[in-house]
């Protein structure tokens, strides 16, 4: 497998579990105990009340596209020799939505609104990186 | 709350006419603004009470500048909120002013992000010389390949989708500033360009094409502002600020619909301040990085509803002449663009309510009120916006 050469991570206390579980193949994502919210990216406390009643729920991995870029030009590393490619925000089932490109498609096939499944890309053997690719 | 309408004035500009400057420094830059600024103020160095500036780079900070220039302010402000950080910058300093802290201040930025090699727009997350993302946000964001013209694209998308709105509306945008720009000597690009120029330009990031996206230059400039005693004894007729807002936008934990932006927060206390209406606006400089930017903050502002922004920008209603004439000296689309440049939008504000241009076709007729507004960061992830509203005396 080739090196890894697209930007990596880095796991901090406390997202730890979400990077963890992306290992696994399993998409997890933050609900408050306290006022009942979802939130993305994950944090230490609930963005919405404050509390810190936050548990780790197994997201559906199912999701839409809220909207997209097919991006041409990009000089990072790793990207500069990937396009044309999707930069897209999902919007999960739970209601919370998410960076991702959508891959496993052409881009010219991508639409606000289409159906995408989480897939994960294994980068090193500590991360694994969701992506989104168009539902079954 | 204290009322701050004309609690502080402009009482003097300067736009560095750089557009390449490989051989000055960025502290060169606004030193050279400041003192111009100041002269064209008739106030010296001793007047200077606060110093106002932002940079993305940590190291050209306010101490650096004050180093530089030999001062001693006793009210700083490095606020860095992306380009939209002066309109920030000027909200606060007529707070200063008011409460008497400082009868003075000078706000000053410069970049040379052309000469630099910097690419603002399409860097990725190698734009900021990140060896190591931070845990959140960027590496729940940045290992997708985000470019800052990728996450106003983003919108942009979006409004097609919901609203219909077209590249060709975008272009007019594009088409009316270009315009603007032909009229200023000192703009970079100046040659007309058409709708269909725009929409055939290559895609950089869909749907926005090369046109719709601003340029890059190095430049500066700097503004002198005056409490109301000191403003009167200034060489230029003051330039009063009437009203300011400020907001910060963000992904609201996965959840804030991003189809609005921080103008919409924004614009209420600036327009309640200055106890002015949208029919009151004489012209605009509206922050302008790409097209899209100034079709959302237009319908965000108020000068027309959500949604209806695509029709409001057609039909020659943003050219000098028109109903609500924007970016009169080129914008950031044609004239420059050295990093950031809310600072441009303050300036040639001024120059207008100045009624600088008299008797040319850049002028805006009869300008007693302009609205500035100032949006940095990006629509797609998280952005600043600075609502500022000027008059003259
Ligand atoms: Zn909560």
């Amino acid at each position: 497998m080739a090196e890894w050469n697209k930007p990596l991570p880095t796991v901090s206390g406390e997202t730890k579990p979400y990077w963890d579980s992306c290992r696994q193949g399993q998409l997890v994502i933050q609900k408050c105990d306290s006022c009942g919210e979802y939130q993305f990216y994950p944090r230490g406390i609930c963005a919405n009340c404050w509390s810190n009643d936050i548990k780790w729920h197994k997201a559906s991995g199912k999701g839409t596209v809220w909207t997209f870029t097919v991006t041409y030009q990009n000089r990072t590393p790793g990207f500069a020799e990937d396009v044309p490619y999707v930069l897209a925000l999902v919007e999960l089932e739970e209601g919370v939505r998410m960076f991702t490109n959508i891959v496993e498609c052409e881009p010219r096939d991508v639409k606000i609104g289409m159906g995408v499944e989480v897939t994960f890309v294994r980068a090193n053997d500590q991360i694994s990186i969701p992506y989104f690719k168009p539902a079954a | 709350m204290v009322d701050l309408k004309h609690g502080a004035a402009i009482v003097g500009i300067h736009e560095h006419v750089t557009r390449y400057a490989p051989d000055k420094s960025e502290l060169q830059i606004q030193g050279e603004s400041v003192i111009k600024a100041l002269a064209d103020a008739g106030l010296t160095k001793k007047d200077v009470e606060g110093l106002f500036t932002a940079s993305s780079s940590i190291r050209n900070s306010g101490m650096n500048l004050a180093d530089y220039l030999n001062m001693y302010p006793k009210y700083v402000d490095n606020t860095t909120v992306g380009g939209g950080s002066f309109e920030f910058h000027l909200s606060h300093a007529l707070t200063a002013i008011v409460a008497g802290r400082i009868n003075c201040a000078v706000i000053t930025y410069s970049s040379l992000a052309r000469s630099g090699g910097v690419s603002v727009g399409t860097g990725g997350v190698a734009r900021f010389g990140h060896p190591r993302l931070d845990p959140s946000p960027d590496s729940f964001e940045e290992l997708y390949g985000l470019t800052t013209v990728g996450l106003y694209a983003m919108i942009a998308q979006r409004h097609m989708h919901l609203y219909g709105t077209t590249s060709e509306q975008l272009a007019e945008i594009a088409v009316a500033i270009r315009k603007h720009a032909s009229m200023n000597p000192e703009a970079m690009f100046r040659d007309p360009i058409t709708v269909e120029a725009v929409v055939n330009a290559r895609v950089i990031s869909s749907p926005l094409h090369l046109l719709d996206c601003c340029l890059i230059s190095d430049g500066g400039g700097a503004l002198v502002v005056a409490s109301p005693e000191l403003a009167r004894n200034c060489r230029q007729r003051p330039v009063w600020v009437l009203g300011v807002g400020e907001a910060l936008a963000h992904q609201g934990a996965g959840q804030r619909d991003l189809i609005y932006i921080a103008a919409k927060q924004s614009h209420e206390p600036a327009f309640a301040m200055a106890g002015v209406t949208h029919q009151d606006i004489d012209m605009a400089m509206i922050y302008d990085s790409f097209t899209i930017t100034v079709l959302e903050t237009l319908e965000d502002l108020g000068f027309c509803k959500k949604g209806e922004g695509g029709d409001f920008v057609s039909g020659g209603r943003l050219q000098v002449g028109g109903e609500l004439p924007i970016n009169t000296d080129g914008g950031g689309l044609s004239s420059n663009h050295p990093g950031m440049r809310g600072i441009f939008l303050l300036l040639e504000a001024t120059r207008q309510l100045r009624h600088q241009f008299e008797g040319t076709p850049r002028q805006v007729e009869n300008c007693q009120v302009a609205l500035c507004h100032g949006t940095g960061g990006a629509l797609g992830s998280r952005h600043s916006g600075g609502t500022v509203i000027l008059g003259r005396d």
